[in-house]
């Protein structure tokens, strides 16, 4: 410990400023202005109608007040919309969950052969690329309207989301255990089964439960382009004007969203 | 001068922590505040800078009520009271001098806080202070890129920014190795009496209140029990302070961060 | 201890006890009765499932090969489709940040705006962007305008959510020492709560912006702007090979977002 008199031989800078985020002011300046530039460019190059979008709150005060209240008078449509939502999403969730188990052993790099491994990922990849609803507009076009469409939809749709999971899971697991079986003389498929399954179930499990409620959310979108459940119901809905039905639709919607989160999420903490 | 009379602090409807506690600290002098956990320390030294909040009772510094301070007047009482926390309390993302200067937020604007354009005067006192302990040449390093000691020095640091009339210790030494806590308690005595300033130490370890302050005050369940010069302070005092206390249940009570440093109370408790 | 003797008597090997196999009993019994009746009872006609990969592999054929004509048009479209996250993600964060901070226990100043803050982001996520867009549509019209209002209304409660969790789970210490040195309100916030939660604020916008790309690209679906409002053209003209030139080009888009989203996370954080 030395007085602050005796330290005084080197002069310490007497001004402090922050140091800046980003040192090279080159760098930093012309981040601000790229930024700057590029909301001016994408502002300037999207096509507003502005026409149009002036109409907008008398409209919306339009949709609102003829929204309210909710029109509860149709609700075996309902009833009907919903149920077939359900069916689509737990159908959906049971071959998308089957599936994606053989689908992520191809996807793991440390258990499937290279050319099956790139086949897999191919396939997760792009089935994580599209949008469900993207999806189910390309199976209602080769399948038909209807649930069929959404089912086919939701099964891709949870093959990439629970398969990828899953294909991380069995690139991660014990390495000895594999081995074990090995020693003893098993098969490919014994080993999977022994040795790969019994690591993954657990996740497995509790993934389902979390795709079945992402698939019920999902399904109720997938009916606007026509693959079936609640979705199509509000669509056709919001196209004849029937605001109040519409709204009536759009509460139950949340209310069934959140009972099936806080369920999904009961399970998963019982399981875990 | 700080006077404490009657001093009641009580959580929720349970056995009052402190119970009618009467405490006199004049001039610059170092006091020592010695006791099992759960007695109440820092309890008590949260309640002068009202972080606790007091149950009953008065407080007063220079004259000046404390207890019923509120909004802007209770932020004017609190910057001129420094504090110094057991578990450094640095925000770690900020550069040392930005902790440093993290002192003076009762005295600047917001707009000064926000863009750190501190007055010269302040950056002035910051390095003077920095350089005093020894850590000057940090001052655009990240806090936590310090070691114990050197953090503990930030902390010191920024608690005599404000310019303080009276220095809080709450456990300065409890997160650090033994040497490194011998110098902060070096340091802690000779800056108070080169800016004669009243600290108040909480501590564990007996040996160094012993050999660092002028006075140790002894709390058991709330209530002194031992007020006197460390020279008096004996085996019987000690007895009467510890005994019959085991490993430290009230952990919750006594700080909330003293989960950071499992087991140090108990160690220190042999020492004599 | 355990009677050893007794124990030893009847020693039976169970992977489970007979509670948890009831309950496992009871859930697979469950689970098997709804897939039957969700399959017995599903408005499908059954011939045409059998026939759906004849279909399926039939759409393919048509679509195959890609027509790259009018390829301009579908790289305007994808410039829009990146313009609108982009632009609703950067517009969102300004709605976002207050909400968060109102939803968060420890920074909230009361309970009536707790609750405030915790109604908005639950309306918010519940309703999927796509019937965000569906609303603004029927509002604003069609155009990008809905587009980006759908896509800030549904990542309000994204960010939002996850920012409350992050303020709620910052060390408590540095505010405790900002408050002891007499700092207001907002100084303790700008020095204890934002260093804090900096990190986890880039992490969850830039998270959002690679899903904000993928959303956009369907906005155009129910007419709110983007790629989208051409793929939903060309498949009611029946022009399959522009169809499959609009997918490869969306594929591209989101991994070219998923590689930009990988290079900002491993720079800013």
């Amino acid at each position: 410990m030395t007085r602050p008199d005796v330290t005084g031989t080197t002069p310490v800078p007497r001004t402090w400023r922050k140091p800046p985020f980003i040192a090279n002011p080159w760098l930093r300046y012309g981040l601000w202005l790229a930024v700057v530039t590029y909301l001016v460019w994408a502002f300037g190059s999207l096509p507003f109608n502005w026409e149009r979008i002036s109409e907008g709150l008398p409209r919306a005060a339009r949709i609102f007040g003829g929204g309210f209240p909710p029109s509860f008078e149709r609700w075996g449509l309902l009833f009907t919309g919903f149920k077939e939502s359900f069916q689509i999403a737990i159908l959906a969730t049971l071959l998308g969950v089957a599936l994606s188990i053989p689908f992520a052993v191809m996807a793991a790099r440390n258990v499937a052969p290279l050319p099956v491994y790139l086949f897999g990922r191919a396939v997760i990849i792009i089935s994580r690329s599209f949008h469900p609803v993207i999806v189910a507009i390309l199976f209602v076009a080769a399948v038909g309207f209807g649930p069929l469409a959404g089912i086919l939809t939701l099964t891709l749709y949870s093959i990439g989301f629970v398969g990828k999971l899953l294909a991380e899971e069995i690139e991660e697991i014990d390495w000895g255990q594999v081995e074990a079986m090995r020693a003893t003389g098993a098969g490919y498929l014994a080993t999977l089964v022994y040795a790969v399954f019994p690591q993954i179930l657990p996740r497995q499990v509790g993934l389902s439960m979390y795709q079945l409620d992402s698939n019920l959310r999902a399904s109720a979108v997938v009916g606007i382009v026509g693959a079936g459940g609640i979705g199509g119901t509000l669509m056709n809905a919001f196209g004849r004007y029937d605001y109040d039905f519409a709204f009536a639709i759009l509460l139950i919607i949340i209310a069934v969203i959140l009972i099936s989160e806080g369920i999904s999420g009961w399970v998963r903490k019982k399981i875990w | 001068m700080l006077e404490i009379s009657k001093l009641v602090k009580r959580y929720g409807h349970d056995e009052p922590v402190l119970k009618e506690l009467d405490l006199r600290v004049e001039g610059s002098s170092v006091v020592a505040i010695v006791g099992a956990s759960g007695a109440g320390k820092s309890t008590m030294l949260r309640c002068i800078n009202r972080l606790v909040e007091p149950t009953s009772g008065s407080i007063r510094l220079n004259g000046r009520e404390l207890v019923n301070l509120k909004g802007a007047a209770l932020r004017r009482a609190r910057r001129r009271i420094g504090m110094v926390f057991q578990g450094f309390n640095l925000i770690d993302r900020l550069t040392v001098m930005e902790n440093v200067l993290a002192g003076r937020l009762g005295y600047v604007n917001l707009y000064q806080a926000v863009t750190r354009r501190y007055p010269q005067q302040d950056i002035e006192r910051a390095f003077t202070l920095m350089e005093r302990v020894g850590i000057a040449h940090y001052a655009n390093k990240r806090a936590d890129a310090l070691s114990g000691g050197e953090r503990q020095r930030v902390g010191v640091v920024r608690a005599l920014m404000q310019e303080p009339e009276i220095l809080l210790a709450d456990e300065p030494t409890a997160s650090l190795d033994p040497r490194t806590s011998e110098q902060i308690m070096k340091l802690l005595q000779s800056l108070a009496s080169e800016l004669s300033l009243p600290v108040l130490i909480n501590i564990h370890n007996v040996a160094q209140a012993k050999t660092y302050t002028e006075r140790i005050v002894g709390l058991r369940h709330g209530k002194m029990i031992f007020d006197g010069a460390p020279a008096d302070f004996n085996k019987e005092a000690l007895e009467a302070i510890y005994g019959g206390i085991e490993a430290p249940e009230e952990e919750l009570v006594e700080t909330p961060s003293a989960s950071l440093d499992q087991g140090k109370p108990g160690v220190t408790h042999d020492q004599a | 201890m355990v009677d050893h003797a007794g124990a030893l008597a009847d020693r039976v090997w169970r992977r489970y006890d007979r509670r948890q196999r009831l309950i496992r009993y009871a859930v697979l019994l469950v689970t098997l009765m709804v897939v039957y009746w969700a399959v017995r009872d599903i408005d499908i006609f059954w011939p045409w499932v059998w026939d759906a990969p004849n279909q399926i592999s039939n759409l393919g054929a048509r679509m195959w090969p890609p027509d790259p004509r009018g390829l301009e048009a579908i790289l305007n479209a994808m410039l829009e489709t990146v313009h609108i996250a982009t632009l609703a993600t950067m517009m969102t964060i300004f709605i976002a940040l207050p909400v968060s901070y109102i939803a968060a226990q420890n920074t909230t100043p009361n309970r009536a705006c707790l609750w405030l803050g915790r109604f908005i982001l639950v309306a918010s996520r519940s309703v999927n962007t796509i019937i965000w867009a569906l609303l603004f549509v029927a509002i604003f019209g069609p155009g990008v305008l809905a587009g980006i209002l759908a896509i800030m209304f549904r990542s309000i409660g994204f960010i939002g959510k996850l920012m409350g969790e992050a303020i709620e789970e910052i060390d408590r210490r540095p505010v405790e020492a900002m408050q002891a040195t007499g700092a207001s309100k907002l100084k303790v916030i700008a020095y204890a709560v934002v260093p804090q939660v900096m990190p986890a604020f880039f992490a969850i916008v830039i998270l959002r912006w690679d899903i904000n790309i993928r959303e956009s690209t369907v906005l155009g679906l129910v007419g709110a702007g983007g790629i989208g409002v051409l793929l939903q053209g060309a498949i009611d003209t029946f022009a399959w090979p522009t169809v499959a030139t609009i997918l490869i080009a969306i594929v591209l888009l989101v991994l070219v977002g998923e590689a930009i989203t990988s290079v900002l996370r491993r720079k800013v954080i």
